[in-house]
């Protein structure tokens, strides 16, 4: 299927990356991951200590327990966590670059040593608050307000839609101040703040996504993250998490490949093999392309984010690009599956209606082409 | 406690294997190479035994250099240095001589315990523990399914058809494990970056005073002499129930003597 011989480019330790999360994954995931699905839950605290250990918890983070890992390990990881569900991927995206990312690189000393190595080990999980139920593609005009109150802070606001919600023993929120947008550390257990989960979801089901209140929480000036204030803070920590989704969905979108040719193989009609009829075989090949470009796609971001020299606009290429390649190759996928195709038995349904949600979340598509619109004219196509 | 477990790299068995038509020996360029899986386990069992003992993993690996990514591997799980054999003059060896190339080796750089999987799944042998506890004049304890280790007592619980068999040597010695030994670790990314800077000493023949005479197809003392394809799987039998069913499905077990 790696028609392109693409991942022979890899280092070893890359490959071993590769190899070690996709014996993880098939492991300890794939054989249940269709049961989470249909009963719509993600066991975070079973997981969380396993995928810690494996080092996957801020893997391309340094120091506090992380491992360090360079961008083309964390893409290659990313991929392989997807290519099981793109719920698990979630859930270490979320803990690692929306919730350790914007401790480690804002946070107090204290801050950072309190949470890190915790959530690094998977015993601390986090969440990142930034969607709230009135503002989504806008974030600036975000409603959840902290005031100062003597030396400390207090906020009021919701958020919703917010991943490991539920389960977080941390959240990271964001919200307005005087002086402008900033990070809070909240720990789950804070009175005034709860996050009831999010029910009847037809996407991402194998994984938590909750609402946070926030009703009158005090915290001390030590919980406001010193490093940043703007919107800059959470864009950057998004610019992170986008860089392993442009990843991950190109591992999603190989397990529908490789579903999908498997199926073509060995399914018959008409005394032959599905897979020997050229529309098949169109349908096949078109998917191969659009997985290996995919792929291209992020192994050249790789190497610009290794050089320091990645830009948003780069980031949301790969996002738009990529998520959609993925829908597009789950979609063929499904009708090369016949009435399989609708079915938990075979992972590809799984992917494709998991696929919307992250089509929409970090940024919908819609925003990316106005990001690439911006950048190829100049012109300022949101507000 | 000086640990080495011995590693192979074999051609992945999800792929389909092949000989080579020329000399009749493995194919080991059409397969990838992986880990031969059992020897995960004795690598997960030698890191235990230095966890519990103190002491070293060093890692031993006769194959291609292909190999290296399998050593790197066993390193990645947390061995702490590996030898590379490796030498054209070694292709094609059997298991005698596997076991003499190997001994020498071990003879070189010294050993308490030498932990290997019981079996490889390329050439299936299954002899190489007891042909290297031979040529080493150590005890052979094989088939492990658990190890214990008593200042320089070693014993062994070795499964059978019948229960197990408690088997205790003293050390230094030469043990084999099966599957359920253990459940062998995953690698960590800190294990996978630290491997890198991990030593490995590649060894040739000439390093490792093996005589190229004693190795290689040349003078293997086992040949193959024909290989063919295995005929692909014949259809299976439909037993239709029409209150029969179940006398049908005996007769049909009986008449391959499963029952
Ligand atoms: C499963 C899931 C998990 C999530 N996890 C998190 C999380 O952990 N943390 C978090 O903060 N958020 C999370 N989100 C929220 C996600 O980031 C938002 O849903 C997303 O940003 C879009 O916001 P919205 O849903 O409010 O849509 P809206 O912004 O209301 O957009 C609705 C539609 O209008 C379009 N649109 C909006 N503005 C424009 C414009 N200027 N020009 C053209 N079209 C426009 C959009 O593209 C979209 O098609 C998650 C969402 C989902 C579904």
């Amino acid at each position: 299927m790696d028609l392109l011989d693409i991942d022979a480019r890899l280092s070893d330790e890359q490959r071993l990356v590769r190899d070690t999360v996709r014996s993880y994954a098939g492991d300890r995931v794939l054989p249940r991951v269709a049961g989470w699905f249909e009963e719509g839950v993600f066991p975070a605290r079973e997981l969380a200590p396993e995928l810690g250990s494996l080092g996957l918890l801020g893997m391309h983070l340094t120091g506090y327990g992380c491992a360090g890992a360079d961008a083309t390990s964390y893409g290659v990881a990313c991929r392989e966590l997807e290519a099981a569900d793109s719920g698990l991927r979630s859930f270490v995206s979320v803990q690692g670059s929306l919730a350790m990312f914007p401790i480690w690189r804002y946070g107090s000393a204290e801050q950072k040593a309190e949470w890190l190595p915790r959530m690094a080990s998977g015993e601390a999980i986090g969440c990142f608050g930034l969607t709230e139920p009135d503002r989504g593609s806008d974030p600036s005009s975000m409603r959840t307000y902290a005031k100062r109150d003597g030396s400390d802070w207090i906020l009021n606001g919701a958020k919703m839609w917010i991943t490991n919600g539920s389960v977080a023993d941390v959240a990271v929120v964001w919200a307005r101040t005087d002086e402008g947008i900033r990070g809070f550390v909240v720990p789950a257990d804070t009175p005034g703040f709860s996050a009831p989960e999010i029910h009847r979801k037809l996407s991402l089901r194998a994984s938590v996504t909750s609402s946070l209140y926030l009703d009158d929480v005090r915290l001390p000036e030590s919980a406001v993250l010193p490093g940043v204030t703007g919107l800059k803070g959470p864009l950057s920590c998004l610019s992170e998490a986008r860089f392993g989704i442009l990843w991950g969905v190109v591992g999603a979108a190989r397990a529908c490949l490789e579903a999908a040719l498997g199926y073509a193989r060995t399914r018959e009609q008409f005394g032959r093999p599905i897979g020997g009829f050229q529309l098949t075989q169109e349908k096949l090949a078109w998917m191969a392309v659009a997985v290996q470009q995919a792929q291209l796609t992020a192994l050249h971001l790789a190497a610009l984010k290794e050089s320091g020299e990645l830009k948003p606009h780069q980031i949301s290429f790969g996002k738009l690009a990529n998520v959609r390649a993925a829908i597009d190759v789950a979609r063929q996928a499904r009708t090369i599956l016949g009435a399989n195709g609708v079915t938990l038995e075979y992972p590809v349904i799984r992917h494709m209606t998991n696929l919307e949600s992250v089509l929409t979340y970090e940024g919908t598509e819609e925003v990316h082409l106005l990001t690439l619109g911006k950048a190829l004219t100049g012109l300022d196509a949101f507000r | 406690m000086n640990i080495v477990v011995c590693v192979k790299q074999v051609p992945d068995t999800a792929t389909e294997r092949k000989l080579r038509p020329d000399d009749k020996t493995i194919d080991r360029e059409a397969a990838e190479g992986v880990i031969n899986e059992i020897c995960e386990y004795a690598v997960e069992e030698a890191l235990r035994l230095k966890e519990a003992h103190g002491g070293e993993v060093t890692v031993l690996t006769m194959g291609p250099s292909k190999a290296t990514d399998t050593i790197r591997k066993a390193l990645a799980m947390g061995a702490d240095k590996a030898v590379h054999l490796v030498d054209d003059a070694l292709h094609g060896s059997d298991g005698l001589q596997t076991s003499y190339a190997l001994a020498q080796v071990l003879k070189k750089i010294g050993f308490d315990v030498v932990i290997l999987g019981s079996e490889s799944t390329d050439a299936r042998m299954g002899t190489l523990a007891a042909m290297l506890a031979e040529r080493l004049d150590a005890p052979q304890l094989s088939l492990a399914n658990k190890v214990e280790i008593d200042g320089s007592t070693i014993r062994i619980q070795r499964l059978t058809d019948y229960g197990f068999d408690r088997v205790e040597a003293s050390l230094p010695a030469v043990v084999s494990v099966v599957e359920k030994i253990n459940e062998p670790r995953y690698p960590s990314f800190k294990g996978i970056m630290a491997a890198k800077k991990k030593p490995v000493e590649t060894l040739s023949v000439a390093d490792a005073e093996i005589d190229a005479a004693k190795v290689g197809l040349a003078s293997a003392a086992t040949e193959v002499v024909d290989f063919a394809v295995a005929p692909p799987r014949a259809a299976g039998t439909i037993v239709k129930d029409e209150g029969d069913g179940g006398v049908k499905v005996a007769e049909f077990l009986a008449s391959k003597k499963f029952v």
